[in-house]
């Protein structure tokens, strides 16, 4: 094989795995917009601040520290050396859980048959209050995420790629970030899971009822309000993922909330309303501007990666604005 | 109708039920009574306050004035999931279904109420939840036997012509075995044949599991058939209620269906 499928074949397996990472972010958009008709402006701070308290956690952090401090003068910081992961995944979570039943409690409950753009401000000035409030809780400072998944290149497959080249060519094999693979293993955990729950139980058939027609949900015994904070919860849950995975890459910082702004292409081509959408929608986001930037990123200055999949949900939105999966809009007139 | 001895007790009762929209009067001072076991229509010209009727049982709607009693005692002003959860289940006049899911999934949910394990059990499908689960899956099967809608089952329904959307709602509606069963206008829109059916479904399900039903309807002919007793609304007060034979001889119900001359 010439070197140059083979470089071809190392991006578009990069690509794979960037896309699960920004599906794994479309997730929690789709979960909220399928159950309420809410577009989540907030689902990438939601992310950012879960992974600021699981650091938090980890790292035996005090909250509010530095508030405390001000007001008392006392020079808190840190109260121990943390719980281990598992104790802080799990804490973090219930956080989380905390924070959805919270928001139904004083803030959703008022907005019941709100305008789709009324909700749609609310989940802004939500995302406002949650990036203060990490900050407030937890620092504003740049943090490292290590919950013990192995990163680096994998020399394995480097040794084991590099006989793939034609032989007096010059390639050093294949280069993959085993966190990449990791972040891809556990999303495709977390969708099938997902995907059995709504399917074989009550809660999840409960899930896909709201979705699907509020008035009938309510004459089969569902209580909307149990089930918007279930939904919360759940991308509450795939938030902390997302930000796991992101925030071990790229450190837990401000811009780890930005990456909801890739979801939205993803969201455009997928479709709002489509689980898999979501997946398949982010996959072709990622392959297609690692393949762009690969392929013409040079003739064009680079850094195409920035620009390319909103060009791309563009095209969408010209063709086929209910996107790949998504529910067809037809009114009847 | 056969079998004096199969209508009990009270088990529902309006008591005096105003409800006005703004300036808008939908009911004015409606009371009757359900009782276990029967079949009783509510029926009355268009606009006539039947489907504000069955949405204040319901839960939809909450009068101004009046009582509901439901099961010996005054139920207090409830949503329509705290309803259902009493034991109310109920159709809609243009089919509220969830037209993504399977036949199977829709009638499924009718179960809701009846399902306990939490959700941690849920979660990893295992233990009580895994054994709820075929155990109400056994329940709707009978259901689905029961309609005749086995070639259906794993059909969106959204893709199921009306008839059988409706048949499917009704199926939904059972599989709650409800102790009232609210059917907002089951045949409308339906030819003779599948009328037909439906009737016969209506009164098997009456005979079968002795489910208590309240119907809605347009055809007087089926109405008739089809029930003990009958209300009769017309702009939204009562007019008349009895039994088929004293409705249908009623001076005022004849005047309010074809019409009176005021000369």
């Amino acid at each position: 094989m010439s070197p140059l499928f083979l470089n071809a074949l190392e991006v578009i397996v990069n690509g794979l795995m960037a896309g699960i990472m920004y599906s794994l972010v479309a997730l929690g958009f789709v979960l909220i917009f399928k159950a309420s008709g809410i577009f989540n402006y907030a689902q990438g701070v939601t992310a950012l601040f879960a992974a600021l308290t699981l650091v938090g956690f980890q790292t035996g952090q005090v909250p509010f520290a530095h508030l405390i401090n001000t007001i008392f003068g006392t020079k808190i910081h840190h109260w121990g050396d943390g719980f281990n992961t598992i104790l802080a995944i799990i804490l973090t979570m219930l956080v989380m859980i905390l924070f959805a039943w919270l928001l139904e409690k004083i803030v959703l409950k008022h907005m019941v048959n709100q305008a789709p753009i009324i909700l749609f401000m609310t989940t802004i000035g939500l995302a406002y209050f949650m990036e203060g409030f990490g900050d407030l809780m937890w620092g504003a400072d740049i943090k490292t995420m290590d919950v013990g998944l192995p990163s680096g290149g994998s020399l394995w497959l480097e040794d084991f790629t590099k006989g793939w080249a034609a032989s007096g060519t010059e390639y050093y094999g294949m280069y993959i970030d085993v966190l990449d693979v990791w972040a891809a293993g556990i999303a495709i955990l977390l969708v099938v899971a997902l995907t059995l729950f709504s399917q074989y139980t009550k809660t999840g058939r409960a899930l896909r009822a709201v979705a699907d027609d509020h008035q009938a949900a309510l004459t089969v015994g569902i209580s909307l309000r149990t089930i918007w904070i279930i939904v919360w919860s759940l991308s509450g849950f795939v938030a902390l993922v997302a930000g796991i995975m992101w925030g071990s890459k790229s450190g837990v910082q401000f811009s780890l909330s930005l990456i909801a702004l890739k979801a939205l292409p993803v969201l455009i081509l997928g479709g709002f309303t489509s689980i898999p959408g979501a997946i398949i929608g982010g996959l072709i986001i990622g392959v297609g501007e690692k393949l762009f930037e690969y392929s013409v990123g040079g003739l064009l200055g680079g850094a195409t990666e920035n620009w390319f999949a909103y060009v791309l949900a563009l095209a969408f939105l010209m063709f086929r604005p209910q996107g790949l999966f998504g529910e067809k809009i037809i009114e009847r007139v | 109708m056969s079998g004096e001895n199969r209508i009990g007790d009270t088990i529902l009762e309006v008591k005096n039920i105003s409800l006005s929209f703004g300036g808008v009067k939908a009911l004015t001072d409606i009371s009757f009574d359900i009782k276990e076991g029967e079949v009783r229509a509510i029926i009355g010209p268009n606009g006539a306050g039947k489907s504000s009727m069955l949405n204040v049982i319901n839960g939809f709607y909450h009068p101004q004035q009046g009582e509901v009693w439901f099961r010996g005692k005054k139920r207090v002003a409830m949503k329509p999931y705290q309803v259902a959860r009493q034991g109310v289940a109920r159709t809609f006049q243009n089919i509220a279904l969830f037209k993504g899911m399977s036949t199977l999934d829709n009638l499924m949910t009718g179960r809701i109420t009846h399902m306990k394990t939490n959700l941690f059990w849920q979660s990893i499908w295992a233990g009580p939840a895994a054994k709820e689960e075929l155990e109400h899956r056994e329940r709707v099967e009978h259901i689905i036997d029961f309609l005749g809608i086995q070639a259906i089952r794993k059909t969106p329904v959204g893709r199921l012509p009306y008839g059988m959307q409706k048949r499917v709602e009704l199926g939904r509606a059972l599989a709650a075995e409800p102790k009232l069963l609210l059917l907002d206008e089951p045949m409308a829109g339906m030819n003779q044949e599948e009328k037909e059916d439906m009737s016969r479904f209506i009164l098997d399900v009456n005979d079968e599991f002795g489910t208590t039903i309240t119907l809605i309807e347009h055809d007087i002919g089926v109405v008739m058939d089809l029930s003990d007793r009958i209300v009769v609304l017309d702009y939204g007060c009562k007019l008349a209620d009895g039994t088929p034979d004293v409705v249908r001889n009623d001076q005022d119900v004849i005047n309010a269906y074809l019409g009176v001359s005021h000369d």
